[in-house]
Order: structure tokens, then C-alpha cells, then sequence
């Protein structure tokens, strides 16, 4: 009972916060901080099925969220028929016989047990044939499509959808990637999967970077439809001005804070689906399954689970989660932006949310994403205040000074790291630990 | 004939030369990580930035000793500036094995619980890095630029192709050279090397036979410091000093060490220099190559390139994949799985 109140005392707290900063500053800051909290806590929920649920060590967040991102660009563009006209048949091509060759040489490897070392060489063989056929499809395509409208498109846009399917079809494609991933690195030593996550998300990030047929690479795609109705559009109608107007605030403002809910009201529905399903999963057999393997892998595997499976499963699932929230914020920011993928930014500090959190426990990431978030935008005004004030004896041009002044943004990486170190020792169930059964 | 001794040149300038440089200083940053893999028993997300930390004393030194008029003469001041760098950064990873390290060695806590505390130090490294250094591109070769200039060779060989190696190429190919062989002198025939070697082997006989854990663990950590440094500062002093590229790295370096075998020297170093050539090759453009061995109609219209070099870590990825799917312990058989 006593943990319980301290819970909800904690969620109060940060509910207090948000609202501190609404009134010292702005109510819109504040919804825009509330917004990004629940995108981080979703994405949290995902690291924390991996990390809590099973002791996975995903160092690829980043990509995941990324591939989210894309599904934003993918489902809800426009298409540009004149880019699909002039490749998307060279494209298309391509990419079966990818397929096709993925699907041979995986075939030969799996299917000629017995050739022994020969079957290697055999599928990589036929995997560099297929490699140069499908290049033979895929570069003139690629130059026909980026030659279209450059400065405008140059790509192949999306399918123009409403962008809520983007949300979907980014967990599809982040758990399509953590499948193959998971395939190859799982069930051997836990640095594999770290390593091979780390190596899967610096190739994800670096091909929405460099294909530009794809979506714009870092060209960035702008102007993504929204779900939610535009500002512009309510401060004309008239509904929306005698509302305003009842309220005592200005149109303008209003309508900024009216899409901010708007959008809080779906991130929040998102994230208390999620919740509540993975909620339902930990209470359940599958939970207790999951849990036995985590704390002890060899008694599990005896009992007859089979440990590699369940593992890939559960990567699986956290790194759709990962992927929805991706997507999200793609929806949330209105635009996609491969340079903004950073792993500073999209893995460690999705990581320390649920270290500090409570890992294994959902409410604990929950509250993670939401407290580590609030201080991530907050600490930029804390630490230049706090260098401000080391340095206020110094001469106003003293280099040290200007130098102190200037690095002040690079104190989130060494703050973040030690937070993470230090919880890590002496915290290590978080603030919300995992419950006793 | 003269075709074909110019493709062999252009091949040299290009790709072989490139490819020994950089296999060295994979070579040598892989031994980091597969020594501390070996006594520690984890993969160090955080070596990458502690090539860069070392790298950056050598830096700052570097240019005291430039301000002051210290210098080589036609090598680079930055090996005059090494030690010190060495020095810092051997303190360190001590300092950092006693705060965060030790704590769970004494715990025994699982390897992942270390995977975690070393992205946390990698995180906290990057931070101190980029608060002393800035985020920006810092140059600090100087000295005699080339051992020979593609001018001179063509000259001297009267080819059409020329072939030029930088100082900093031959540095880092004789330097890795002399460190590897000091290594191997010391693994094999000093007593403290042995018993390093036993502790990896078999960590409850090599106690039970009496050898200090303390002090496996700290010569480990002091070679693991000697070498990241040494590599960091060849590798800046060979393309240029940027703070984000050693964590790039990290992935060709973990490659090079799982290829040859996590936790095998020999294999760290074979390793570098598979993943090393198959990059370049894999990204080397070879129309030109092509067009000198071909009959003359032959010539390729395009670049003839495997892969952009956008994609130049994906070559180390793949060959990753490739060990973990035919065989996770890697070429040498370390002690993985």
C-alpha cells in the first residue's frame, strides 16, 4: 500500500512539474514537453519489454525509431506519379530480385546441411549475383527518380494515406528489421546482440541519409500531413473564435494549445493502449515464462522453454513498440529529418529513462520517459545558468569563460552518463523497482 | 606491359597502401577491446572514446610543444606528445575501473550489467572529449607530409601512375608493427604476461594457482590504454582528428575482434586487417584499374565501385553477420559463445 502511494506520489510530482513549467513559462512549452513525455514513454515501454522482460541489450534504439520515422514519410506522402513513371519499375525490379536472392541463398544454406563449408561459399556466391543483377535495375531507376523536380521531390512519395496507418506500419517495419536482426544475433553471448543493434541502427541511419529515392535522404521530407486540424485553419472559423473569445485568451494562442491537447490526446491513448497490453502481458503466463528465462536461462531451457525463440519473440515486440513511437514523433514534428538520428538522443537516452525508471517494471519506464525527458529540455537552461554562475567572478571576455559558455551543451552527455552510472550503483531497481511475487 | 605494371601501382596508391595503414590501426584497437574481453569479460562499448581521449591529450600537447618550437624535425611532433597522452590515459581507465568497474567485478554481476556501466563511460568519455575539445575537425600532422609523392615516383619510375605514401602511413604501419611484437614478447615470455594469459584461459585455476586478480586486472587495463591511444593518434594523425568518428569505429573494431576470435591477440590483429582490405576494396572504384588491364574498347563507362563509401561500416556489419551465422568464435577460436 505504501509503494503504491509512493507511485502515484512520483507520477504527482512529475505532474507537478509540467504544470510549474506552464505556468512560469508557457502553457504551449508545457504541452510541448508533455507531448514528447509520452512519445519518450512509449519508447521506453519498448526498451523496457526487452531490457525488463528478458535482459536483452538493444544499443540500436535508434535505428528502430528511425525505421518508425520512415513509415511516416511512406504512408503519408503524396505519391509523385512522374517519379514512379521514371523508375519506380527499376525500383520495383530491384527489390524482388533482392528477395528473391535473400530467399535462394538463405534456401542453400539451410537446405544443404551436409555440403559443410561449401554451402557457405555457395550462398554468398549467389547472394553477390543477385547484389549486381538487381544493381542493374536499381541505378538507373535511382538516377530517373532523384532527377525529378530535385529541389521539390527527386523521390518516390508515399502512398497518401492518412498518417495514424504510419504508426502501425512503423512497428511492422522496426520489427521486420529487429527480426533479421534478432535471427542471427540471438541465442549466442548477449555482447552479439548489442553489438550487431549498434551496427544495425548505424546502417539504417546511414541509408535514409543517402537514399534520396527513398525519402529525400538529407534533403528531409517537410510538410507531413497531420492528424490533427492545422492552426491556421481554426483561428479562421468561427466556432473556434467565440470559443477563444468565451475563454478570455487569444485566438492565436488558443488554437497553439488546442493542437498541442489534440495531439497529447492521441499520444496518450497510444501509450495507455500499450501500457495496459503490456501489463496484460507481464501478469501472464507468458510474463512469468519470460521472466524465469531472464533470471535463469539454464533452468528455464531445462524445463523445456525454448530460450532463443522466446527471446527473438520478445525483441521482436519491443522493437515494434520502438517503432510506433518512431513514428509518432515523425507525426509530431511534421517532418522527417535522417540528421536528427542521433544515438546520443534516440538510444542512450531512451535507456537511461528506463534504467532510472525502474527496468521491469512498465510504470517505472513510464515514469522515466516522462522525468528523464522534462530534465533532457530542461538542463540546457540549468546548465548554462549553472556555468553563468561558476564563471560570473571571470572577466566577462576571460576564455576560460567564453569556452565554459560554449561547452555547456556537451554537459548533457557526461550528466546523462553519470546519472546513468551512478543509478546503475547504487539504484539499480530504479525509482518504480520491479514488484516481488 | 606497361599497362599492367600501372595497374599494379594504382592498386599499391589506392587500395593496398590505404588498406595496411588502416588495417594497422584496426589491428591495434581491436587488441584493446579483445584484451579487456579476455581478462574482463566484456565487449568495452566505451574503447572507441577512449582512443579519442588519448588522442586528444596527444592533441593539446601536441600544440604546446608546436607554440614552444618543439618538434621532430620531419616526423611528427604528435609522437613526441604520445607518451603523455599514454600517460593520461592509463590514469583513466584505472580511475574508471575503480569507480565504476570494480564494483561489479566484486559482485560478480552478469556481463550485460558491464555492457551497460561501459556505454555509460563511453557516453561520459564523449562528454569530457567534447566539453575540452569541441565537436569540431582538429588537424595536427605536421613534418614532412610523404615519405614519397606520387611526382617523385612517377619520375623516378617514369609510369603514368603514381604512387605516394604519407609519413603518416609509414608511422603507423612500423609503429603497430614494433607494439605488436612488444606485446607478444611480453604475453609470451614475462610472468606477469603468463599469468595474464592463464587468467584468461581459466579464471578459477589461474587464482587457485595464486595469481594476484588485481593485478591481471589493472596490467590489462594499462595495455588496453597504451594501445587505444597509440591507435587513436594514428588513426587522427592519419585522416583528422573528429570527435564523433571513434564512435563510428566502434563497429569495425568489434568486427575485427569477433572475426579473429574475441579474447585472441592473433586474431584481433588478423581481423583488423580482413575488415580493413575488405572495406577498401569493397568501396574503391575500379574503372580505372579496369580500364588499364582491359583491351581498349573494353573500358567500364561507370565508377565500377562494390559499394559507396557511404556505406563503408556496412562492409564491416556484413562480415560480422557472416561470422555470427558460420562461425560465432571466430576464425582463431576464441573463447566466445
Amino acid at each position: 500500500m505504501i509503494g503504491r502511494l509512493k507511485n502515484f506520489g512520483l507520477f504527482a510530482v512529475m505532474a507537478l512539474l509540467i504544470a510549474l513549467v506552464g505556468f512560469m513559462q508557457s502553457w504551449s512549452l508545457a504541452l510541448a514537453i508533455l507531448n514528447l513525455c509520452l512519445i519518450s514513454a512509449v519508447m521506453a515501454l519498448g526498451v523496457n519489454i526487452q531490457w525488463g522482460y528478458a535482459g536483452l541489450f538493444n544499443v540500436g534504439v535508434m535505428g528502430f525509431a528511425a525505421l518508425g520515422g520512415l513509415a511516416g514519410v511512406v504512408i503519408s506522402t503524396p505519391p509523385v506519379a512522374a517519379a514512379w513513371s521514371a523508375g519506380g519499375f527499376g525500383i520495383i525490379a530491384s527489390l524482388v530480385i533482392a528477395l528473391i536472392t535473400i530467399i535462394i541463398s538463405v534456401a542453400i544454406y539451410s537446405r544443404l546441411k551436409g555440403a559443410g563449408i561449401l554451402r557457405v561459399w555457395a550462398a554468398v556466391l549467389v547472394a553477390i549475383a543477385g547484389y549486381f543483377i538487381a544493381r542493374i535495375f536499381f541505378e538507373p531507376a535511382v538516377d530517373a527518380i532523384e532527377a525529378v523536380e530535385p529541389a521539390k521531390t527527386g523521390f518516390l512519395g508515399g502512398f497518401g494515406l492518412p498518417i495514424i496507418f504510419a504508426w502501425i506500419v512503423g512497428g511492422v517495419f522496426a520489427a521486420g528489421a529487429a527480426w533479421v536482426v534478432g535471427k542471427i544475433s540471438l541465442g549466442l553471448r548477449s555482447d552479439y546482440l548489442a553489438i550487431a543493434t549498434l551496427g544495425i541502427s548505424e546502417i539504417i541511419v546511414a541509408m535514409l541519409k543517402n537514399e534520396d529515392w527513398l525519402a529525400r535522404g538529407v534533403k528531409n521530407v517537410s510538410g507531413l500531413p497531420r492528424p490533427v486540424p492545422y492552426e491556421i485553419n481554426l483561428q479562421r472559423s468561427e466556432w473556434f473564435q467565440d470559443w477563444a473569445n468565451s475563454m478570455g485568451v487569444s485566438t492565436v494562442e488558443f488554437s497553439s494549445i488546442f493542437v498541442k491537447l489534440c495531439y497529447a490526446g492521441l499520444f496518450a491513448s497510444v501509450l495507455l493502449i500499450v501500457l495496459w497490453l503490456s501489463e496484460r502481458a507481464l501478469n501472464s503466463p507468458w510474463g512469468r515464462m519470460m521472466r524465469a528465462i531472464r533470471d535463469n536461462e539454464t533452468a528455464a531451457n531445462a524445463m523445456g522453454k525454448d530460450v532463443t525463440s522466446r527471446h527473438l519473440q520478445v525483441f521482436v515486440l519491443g522493437s515494434a513498440v520502438i517503432g510506433i513511437a518512431g513514428a509518432m514523433l515523425t507525426t509530431l514534428d511534421g517532418q522527417f529529418t535522417p540528421a536528427s538520428y542521433q544515438p546520443l538522443r534516440f538510444t542512450f537516452l531512451i535507456w537511461v529513462m528506463v534504467i532510472v525508471g525502474g527496468s521491469g517494471n512498465n510504470w517505472g519506464a513510464v515514469l522515466g520517459g516522462f522525468l528523464i525527458w522534462f530534465f533532457w529540455v530542461e538542463a540546457e537552461p540549468i546548465g548554462l545558468w549553472l556555468m553563468d554562475t561558476i564563471t560570473s567572478g571571470m572577466a566577462e571576455d576571460n576564455a576560460l569563460r567564453l569556452h565554459l559558455l560554449k561547452s555547456a551543451a556537451h554537459m548533457r552527455l557526461m550528466t546523462m552518463g553519470l546519472i546513468l552510472l551512478l543509478v546503475l550503483r547504487f539504484t539499480p531497481s530504479g525509482l518504480i523497482p520491479e514488484r516481488r511475487r | 606491359m606497361e599497362d599492367v605494371l600501372n595497374a599494379i601501382v594504382l592498386i599499391t596508391n589506392f587500395l593496398i597502401v590505404p588498406g595496411l595503414a588502416y588495417g594497422s590501426q584496426l589491428a591495434l584497437g581491436a587488441l584493446g577491446i579483445t584484451l579487456v574481453y579476455g581478462i574482463l569479460r566484456f565487449s568495452n562499448f566505451a574503447h572507441g572514446e577512449t582512443m579519442a581521449f588519448g588522442t586528444m591529450i596527444t592533441i593539446l600537447v601536441t600544440w604546446f610543444l608546436q607554440a614552444r618550437g618543439v618538434g621532430l624535425g620531419p616526423l611528427p611532433t604528435a609522437l613526441l606528445a604520445l607518451p603523455v597522452g599514454i600517460a593520461a590515459t592509463i590514469v583513466l581507465v584505472l580511475l574508471t575501473d575503480k569507480w565504476v568497474y570494480r564494483f561489479y567485478r566484486n559482485q560478480k554481476s552478469p556481463p550485460v550489467i558491464f555492457l551497460i556501466a561501459s556505454v555509460g563511460v563511453m557516453f561520459l568519455m564523449n562528454g569530457i572529449v567534447r566539453f575540452v575539445i569541441g565537436p569540431r575537425d582538429q588537424t595536427f600532422t605536421d613534418g614532412e607530409r610523404f615519405i614519397i609523392t606520387a611526382r617523385e615516383f612517377k619520375q623516378l619510375s617514369g609510369l603514368r601512375e603514381g604512387l605516394a605514401i604519407k609519413t603518416t602511413q609509414g608511422i603507423t604501419v612500423i609503429t603497430a608493427i614494433v607494439i605488436v611484437i612488444a606485446l607478444f614478447w611480453f604475453l609470451n615470455q614475462t610472468r606477469t604476461g603468463k599469468s595474464m594469459r592463464a587468467y584468461s584461459d581459466n579464471e578459477d585455476l589461474a587464482l587457485l594457482s595464486g595469481i594476484n586478480p588485481d593485478k591481471v586486472v589493472m596490467v590489462a587495463w594499462i595495455f588496453t590504454a597504451i594501445l587505444a591511444t597509440i591507435a587513436g593518434t594514428l588513426y587522427g594523425l592519419d585522416k583528422s582528428f573528429k570527435p564523433f568518428v571513434y564512435l563510428q569505429i566502434l563497429l569495425p573494431l568489434f568486427a575485427s575482434a569477433i572475426v579473429g576470435g574475441l579474447g585472441n591477440p592473433l586474431g584481433a590483429i588478423a581481423g583488423g586487417f580482413v575488415v580493413a582490405f575488405s572495406e577498401v576494396s569493397f568501396t574503391f572504384a575500379y574503372r580505372k584499374f579496369l580500364a588499364y588491364l582491359l583491351p581498349e574498347n573494353w573500358a567500364p563507362e561507370g565508377l565500377v565501385q562494390l559499394l559507396s563509401t557511404d556505406y563503408k561500416f556496412a562492409v564491416s556489419f556484413v562480415i560480422l553477420v557472416l561470422v555470427l551465422l558460420v562461425k560465432p568464435t571466430g576464425i582463431f577460436s576464441g573463447r566466445a559463445l
